[in-house]
């Protein structure tokens, strides 16, 4: 296969904790704990998790928008994280990012000509005409009208602004668009529409996508890979379709089961985990999941699982399946 | 059909109003806060067109008409020198309201300087700033302005500079806090994921968006620094000796005050007025702007 577009190795953004009079470190939240994966061009990996399972840091660090820890991020077979910032404004032209707030990302005193045309100023692309006609014509393809320009951000309706939102960010032809919950915001019948604008912009205009958000179901409208975070690691990733065929982490599993169905009939079987994520401050040792998972053994609390694929494709961090494995080779 | 074709004309008509037009239409509606703009811009006028109204000037002296009661020849009577009451109220306007708009942005400008850089930067930057505020706004506003103005000297322009850096750290604060505020706002990351620069950021989203706390602060601030400037003047520290300053001509009255209340009266009433109308105002234009803006 080709060189990927996005490789992330062992990405780590611990925040420290603060406390007492002179604001000593007494700790460190460990938000994104060694995340690795790769994306090829015109793909879209999803990632899912719970709130504060590290998803949306996971999209800020391969952005450097936080400052990660460790790891590396590698873009065109460049080193993102090796970058001086002002390399790195330059290399934002071409790794874009949608917003979860459709009413906080745009500023509120911009009127939406000002919005677009800003990252055209900041990279210094085409004449004031040039870039007037471009935000015209990106607002009639993300299906708005090119009179829309003249108005300021109250004037519309959040599924609107999210495709203001979008139009935005696909102002620089970027090749890479980190869509951090783009559609949790919205109307489920809006999510919808932004969904297929999204997926119908990827075939035209050749995008990839890492596509961040908290349900499953919307996660695989879209998606050609996904990935499942908890407490800051990746517990299964997979293609697509392997992963809702066959979840093979409990927690995938539980998530699935999770995902409404449009079935009134439908008796949904109870939930398979109980109660919180746990403090990703102080994570639970082992397996972090050891704390909600129905199949906890003996080894889980201890030994925290190395992520393996088990098929080609589909990698997973789980003893029951290390055990599995192991069995299959004995 | 016929129904749907109304609604489209609206949408239409909905062209672009920007936040801030929205807001000025809510100040237009509050008749308060109007009224308190007519008292600022009738003092205003006679700031600027004073020495054509004024029916005498301001030293003419004619200690035949002294401490005349008011009358149709003075209206607000004359004082001790024998000086029409009435042109020195009106000429006193210039003096008092350009103490208050200079030191009022003086004070905006450094401490709109000071804020955003504790703001924007935090760290140990934030921490030195802010405790000079601290420092500033632990002695009393007027103590602090009189300690300024004895090093200084006592004069109009000292008086100002005192008063402009006694109301410093009020602004600094006010924009910190909206800085820390703003700098959390999604739009300023998604300024930084476009590959925009901090210091273009801070120019085109941050201060912009922390402006209209800053005139509604502003416009109060105007008034308080209209009395602070009379209470100098009253106590010899502001406007020297023949400058019509309202709060100078308070203090000479004082001993007049049995005989020939209108001395004092009617610079008092000047006075008033003006801190009346730019509080009106300014608690107009916070109803109008501040209760967060419209989203």
């Amino acid at each position: 296969m080709a060189e990927p577009l996005l490789k992330v190795n062992g990405l780590k953004k611990y925040f420290p904790i603060k406390s007492g009079f002179f604001g000593r470190t007494t700790g460190s939240v460990k938000a994104v704990n060694d995340v690795s994966f790769e994306i090829y061009e015109g793909q879209t990996l999803g990632i899912v998790g719970e709130s504060g399972c590290g998803k949306s840091t996971t999209g800020r660090a391969i952005m450097r928008l936080l400052e990660p820890t460790d790891g590396e991020v590698i873009f065109e077979g460049k080193s993102i994280t090796k970058m001086t910032s002002s390399e790195m404004r330059k290399a934002r032209r071409d790794i874009q990012m949608v917003f979860q707030d459709p009413y906080a990302s745009l500023n509120p005193r911009h009127n939406v000509q000002k919005i677009l045309e800003e990252p055209l100023k900041v990279h210094n692309i085409g004449t004031p005409e040039e870039r007037k006609e471009k935000v015209a014509k990106l607002l009639e393809i993300v299906g708005l009208s090119s009179y829309h320009a003249s108005r300021y951000p109250h004037q519309f309706s959040g599924g609107q602004r999210q495709r203001i939102g979008i139009a935005r960010a696909l102002m620089t032809n970027p090749k890479l668009i980190i869509a951090d919950e783009p559609v949790s915001a919205l109307d489920v019948s809006i999510q919808a529409q932004v969904l297929n604008l999204m997926s119908d912009l990827q075939d035209e205009l050749k995008l990839t996508y890492i596509f961040i958000a908290h349900d499953l179901g919307v996660v695989r409208h879209i998606s050609d890979r996904v990935a499942v975070m908890y407490l800051g690691k990746i517990v299964e990733i997979a293609d697509s379709e392997m992963l809702y065929e066959n979840p093979m982490h409990p927690y995938t599993q539980a998530l699935l089961t999770a995902v409404p169905v449009p079935d009134p009939d439908f008796v949904r079987k109870e939930s398979l985990i109980k109660g919180d994520i746990p403090s990703p401050a102080n994570p639970p040792t082992g397996c972090a999941f050891h704390t909600r998972c129905p199949y906890k053994m003996d080894i889980c609390s201890q030994q925290t699982p190395e992520i393996v694929e088990y098929e080609i494709g589909h990698s997973v961090a789980c003893h029951l399946h290390s055990d599995r494995n192991n069995d299959n080779k004995d | 059909m016929t129904s749907m074709l109304p609604k489209v004309e609206v949408e239409k008509q909905a062209q672009a109003r920007s936040p801030f037009q929205d807001g000025f239409k809510s100040f237009r509606k509050n008749k308060i806060a109007v009224i308190g703009t007519i008292i600022v811009a009738f003092f205003v006028f006679l700031a600027v067109f004073g020495p054509w109204i004024a029916p005498q000037g301001v030293n003419e002296q004619n200690f035949k008409l002294k401490l005349l009661s008011p009358s149709a020849s003075h209206w607000f009577g004359t004082d001790d020198f024998g000086r029409d009451i009435f042109s020195r109220v009106i000429l006193g306007a210039r003096l008092s309201l350009a103490v208050g708009f200079f030191s009022v942005i003086i004070s905006i400008i450094v401490g709109s300087i000071l804020g955003i850089i504790a703001g924007y930067y935090g760290r140990w930057v934030d921490t030195i700033i802010s405790r000079i505020f601290d420092i500033i706004l632990a002695f009393p506003s007027i103590l602090l302005a009189i300690a300024i103005v004895t090093v200084l000297g006592p004069s109009l322009r000292n008086a100002l500079i005192a008063i402009a850096i006694v109301n410093v750290p009020n602004f600094g604060r006010l924009i910190r806090s909206k800085v820390l505020s703003i700098k959390e706002e999604e739009y300023i990351t998604a300024a930084k994921a476009i590959g925009m620069k901090d210091s273009r950021i801070l120019f085109t989203h941050v201060l912009p968006n922390s402006m209209t706390p800053i005139i509604v602060q502003g416009t109060l601030a105007i008034a308080t620094a209209i009395i602070e400037a009379a209470a100098l003047g009253f106590l010899g520290l502001g406007a020297r000796a023949p400058d019509p300053e309202w709060g100078k001509m308070l203090s000479d009255a004082r001993i007049y005050l049995v005989n020939a209340p209108w001395t004092m009266i009617f610079p008092g009433l000047a006075i008033m007025l003006t801190v009346l109308g730019f509080n009106l105002m300014g608690d107009g234009l916070r109803d109008a702007f501040d209760p967060k803006m419209k989203s």
